[in-house]
């Protein structure tokens, strides 16, 4: 029986195992050195701030991978010998495989900042980070101050998990307001008076100088590079964007750049040797996306592409319209299509904002100033459906059709405040004023 | 994790203060019953009521309006009380007392017996059941004044919480109104109206009223002229009419989470033990098996003691013992009939499993019209029968287990696991229903945070990470799960009943070409 070896079990891995399994009889095993089973790592934050247990993050119970005949092995890979097919384990073992698929996710950026290794400094990606998060800051009497560095989805995630703890936090944004290379100009300073509002210090276009250590080789404070300022903390968080995790491939000859090296079909350069998720790197990026894409829906959607490569229906990864949700403190964020910032957009993309009055409700619409073809929404503390965006962006509807039937893809609970109409005479007004 | 439970976040001076008011209006009620003869019970009553509303309240405003509006979970799985630590274990063996006490014990509460007068905590009470109806009051007085105290201070909570949500505000602001005019004040004034009339909580539906059609209750109606009448023709109304079409229209939700008074304590005093249901697979199986049994035990001892006080005789009222057993096997044969008409094919295995429950609940009403006699059924007395419904699942299931035990298995369990009424309604939720979850296309992100707040234990994101709606029969419609969803994937909403339940293997967002290969088959 062929025997299928997927390095991480987090959602890509395990999306491939479960379809893998719905299609066939192979033998399946998942080896991870980071947890025994399989936990959603976006729920991570959930159980620091006391909402889950961590048993909560699990989407399977225990018997589920018994059941399924998928076998859990609990190692790191050091090395992978693509000659013989085997890996070599941290644990001395050795496992063969039939094919293989790489599937380890990101690590924490560190841009060699002195003293990014300091006891107390930590990203917030691995089940271990958490661990050691509640080992450095258990309450704001241990952790009188945490810093955060980056400000990226991961860094606002961290500054709420602190905060839910009455830890003090000061968040450190390289940008001139928070995660303005992606977010509008509109949409990105709403965010940033949401932080503060939080009583979350935030300190735009700052960057770290050097982490400082006491006599312990613990955290003792951070240097601000603009000013020089010293502040005094228990904590680092470095939540500067991830990369992929695939420093134990380098031994081999498996083909990587920045992530492993991917064709469409998730292929690397040796055969039978696979990459998904957030570690692979596609040789050209696809449409508009990045050539890594580090986000749980385009995991999940390799993993279940390469399914079919794997029993014998190959299959190129060809990813439909984009989507994409966060959640910055207490304003939910979701976006279909594409609206980018000012800084990457193209000069035929144009933008209807609105926002509402109480400051934690915006749109940004994103149409071709020549075509007036629909291109994307960005929409933030109102819910919308994703599959009426999806079928709009399909038929090329125009941003006057969107913004006439924008009731359609309301997606707010029941008895929700509807704004469609205060938003098209908004539409409406700019138009005539353009 | 190695370390220990992360220390809960204090809770600030004001919220001691408002804790501390709380438990002086409480052991006001526990020195009464000890007790303590309190001079002006009429004073002390509405200072004691007063000290625990007022203190639920401020705690309240102190823990909310000081905050942002949104989800506010933080530290609920570190909370002695909310995560089956040592408070949650002395809570619950409170109230599990307190019900043993309440259903087996009144005396110990103060009940005065064979005309006595009250005593203890019960005669506290009196001067507020005198104002309201003109009588002493009894344990069940008593009962009714804190459960409705409790919905009505920990509703207000409720509301607080959820302030962003207008969902759970108008629904909790219902399930209060209910519990406030329905279920405490409409009977006190009906009895002041006419003192003959049986209590009647008009949305107590029958088989959750499982007494409406005792013998005592319907000669009570059918003695009070046209009023009662219309009383007993409502209770048969609200089931058989009422209940079907806006279970149809709404889910079961217009009742369970909007209306019923057991629903309405579990959502507003129960709301911080709804994480504590299992949502294993394995409950799930105890829960289907639990709850239909019980609904066949209801049904079999509602028409056994209908049966016992018909006649025999054409002659005395058309509706004789044989007329009545064919009615409700007819009645039972034709919904058989009509869900396997409509629904059969997609009901699967589990359509043998109804076929048996049927068969065995027909069987066990010809035994016992056969073997029945005038005072007997099933060869035991025809009252034992109603009284151990009346005490195994009216009094110790929903009581005693079902609140009681809040702190331990969650704030549903009796929902879940025992009410017949919710078990009927789950029936038609699940298969003749405009009602669902709406799961967004391809958002969801298997945090967890559905199912974790899911009082029914229903395991929301099994069905959201692969794109499928949310079409469960025990579900209550509460909308938790759709409001602590951090990426907006959740939307209770009533549309047309194609395309309802929606199985699928690829989500939106794929490869379209994928979706049809996959999606189809």
């Amino acid at each position: 029986m062929e025997h299928i070896v997927i390095i991480g079990n987090g959602i890509s891995g395990v999306t491939l195992a479960r379809h893998i399994r719905k299609l066939s009889d192979k033998k399946i095993t998942i080896v991870s050195g980071e947890t025994d089973y399989f936990f959603s790592r976006t729920a991570l934050m959930y159980i620091y701030m006391g909402h889950m247990k961590f048993e909560h993050t699990q989407p399977y119970e225990n018997w589920f991978w018994k059941k399924n005949r998928i076998e859990l092995h609990k190692a790191y890979v050091e090395h992978i010998d693509t000659k013989n097919k085997t890996l070599k384990l941290a644990d001395g073992g050795n496992l063969n495989y039939d094919k293989l698929i790489i599937a380890t996710g990101s690590k924490p950026n560190k841009f060699g900042w002195p003293g990014q290794d300091l006891d107390g400094v930590m990203g917030m990606y691995h089940k271990q980070d958490l661990d050691n998060l509640e080992a450095h800051a258990p309450n704001n009497k241990i952790c009188k101050r945490a810093v955060i560095v980056g400000g990226g989805l991961i860094g606002i995630e961290l500054a709420e998990m602190l905060n839910s703890r009455h830890i003090p936090v000061t968040f450190l944004v390289r940008e001139s307001s928070f995660w303005n290379g992606v977010l509008p100009e509109g949409e990105s300073q709403m965010i940033n008076r949401h932080i503060n509002n939080h009583h979350i210090d935030l300190r735009l276009s700052t960057n770290l100088k050097e982490i400082k250590s006491d006599d312990n080789g613990k955290v003792k404070s951070v240097i601000i590079e603009e000013t020089g300022e010293e502040i005094p903390c228990d904590v680092v968080g470095l939540t500067a964007g991830v990369s992929p995790n695939i420093d134990f491939i380098k031994s081999s000859n498996i083909e990587t750049g920045r992530g492993v090296k991917v064709n469409r079909y998730l292929e690397t350069n040796i055969p039978d040797v696979y990459a998904i998720g957030d570690c692979a790197e596609q040789h050209e990026a696809i449409g508009n996306r990045r050539p890594i894409e580090a986000v749980w829906y385009t995991g999940r959607m390799m993993g279940e592409t390469l399914a079919q490569t794997i029993c014998g229906n190959r299959m190129q990864y060809k990813p439909g319209h984009w989507f994409n949700s966060a959640k910055f403190l207490d304003i939910e964020y979701q976006t279909y299509g594409w609206v980018f910032s000012e800084r990457s957009k193209q000069d035929y993309e144009q933008h209807f904002h609105w926002k509402h009055e109480d400051d934690t409700k915006c749109i940004t619409v994103a149409y071709h100033k020549d075509t007036n073809e629909f291109l994307g929404i960005n929409t933030f503390g109102i819910r919308m459906r994703h599959e009426t965006f999806d079928t709009w962006l399909t038929e090329k509807r125009d941003i006057d059709y969107v913004m006439t039937h924008l009731v359609e893809a309301n997606f707010d609970p029941e008895f929700y405040s509807h704004y469609e109409a205060d938003i098209l005479s908004a539409y409406n007004h700019q138009l005539q004023t353009a | 994790m190695s370390l220990a439970k992360p220390d809960a976040v204090d809770i600030t001076t004001k919220q001691k203060v408002a804790l501390a008011l709380g438990i002086i209006g409480l052991l006001i009620l526990v020195l009464a019953l000890f007790n303590t003869n309190f001079p002006n019970k009429g004073l002390f009553l509405t200072i004691a009521l007063g000290l625990i509303t007022v203190g639920t309240v401020i705690y309240s405003r102190d823990a909310y309006l000081t905050k942002l509006e949104g989800i506010k979970n933080d530290g609920v799985w570190f909370k002695s009380i909310s995560s089956r630590g040592v408070w949650g274990w002395i809570v619950g063996v409170i109230l599990t007392t307190f019900y043993i006490v309440l259903y087996f014990y009144p005396q110990y509460l103060g009940l005065g017996v064979d005309g006595a007068a009250n005593t203890g905590l019960i005669s506290l009470f009196d001067p507020l059941s005198q104002l309201l109806s003109g009588r002493n009051a009894s344990q069940w007085f008593v009962y009714g004044t804190l459960y409705t105290i409790a919905i009505l201070a920990f509703g207000y909570k409720f509301i607080l919480k959820y302030r962003h949500n207008r969902y759970q505000q108008i629904r909790t602001v219902s399930v209060m109104f209910f519990q406030l005019g329905f279920a405490f004040l409409i009977p006190e004034f009906m009895y002041v109206m006419n003192n003959n009339l049986p209590y009647y909580d008009l949305k107590s539906v029958w088989p959750l009223n499982y007494y409406i059609f005792d013998e005592w209750s319907v000669n009570g109606f059918l003695s009070n002229g046209n009023i009662g009448l219309a009383l007993i023709l409502f209770g048969i109304i609200s089931i058989f009419v009422i209940s079907p079409i806006l279970t149809y229209k709404y889910g079961k939700r217009w009742y369970c989470s909007w209306v019923c008074g057991c629903g309405g304590l579990a959502e507003t005093a129960g709301d911080s033990f709804r994480q504590l249901s299992s949502k294993k697979m394995s409950a799930w199986k105890l829960e289907r098996w639990l709850i239909h049994l019980v609904l066949v035990f209801s049904v079999v001892m509602t028409t056994a003691m209908v049966y016992t006080y018909l006649g025999y005789d054409k002659n005395d009222f058309w509706l004789t013992r044989g007329v009545f057993i064919a009615l409700v096997i007819g009645f039972l044969t034709l919904v058989f009939a009509g869900v396997m008409l409509f629904r059969g094919k997609e009901l699967g295995k589990d359509a043998k499993y109804g076929a048996i429950g049927l068969f065995a609940t027909i069987a066990l009403l010809v035994i016992m019209h056969f073997t029945g006699t005038t005072d007997h059924v099933f060869y035991v007395k025809a009252g034992a029968l109603r009284s151990a419904y009346g005490i195994y699942i009216g009094s110790i299931f929903s009581g005693v287990i079902g609140t009681g035990f809040y702190p331990i298995l969650g704030s549903r369990s009796w929902c879940r696991f025992g009410c017949p009424m919710a078990a009927i309604l789950g029936f038609q939720q699940r298969l003749f229903s405009k009602f669902r979850i709406t799961t967004n296309g391809g958002q969801c992100i298997s945090c967890g945070n559905c199912s974790n707040s899911c009082e029914m234990g229903i395991d929301v994101r099994h069905y959201a990470q692969k794109g499928e709606n949310i079409v469960r029969s025990s579900c209550v419609g509460c909308g938790i799960c759709s409001a602590v969803c951090p990426r907006g994937v959740l939307k209770l909403e009533n549309d047309s009943m194609e395309g309802r339940i929606n199985p699928t293997e690829i989500l939106l967002g794929n490869d379209v070409d994928l979706m049809d290969l996959v999606n189809q088959k």
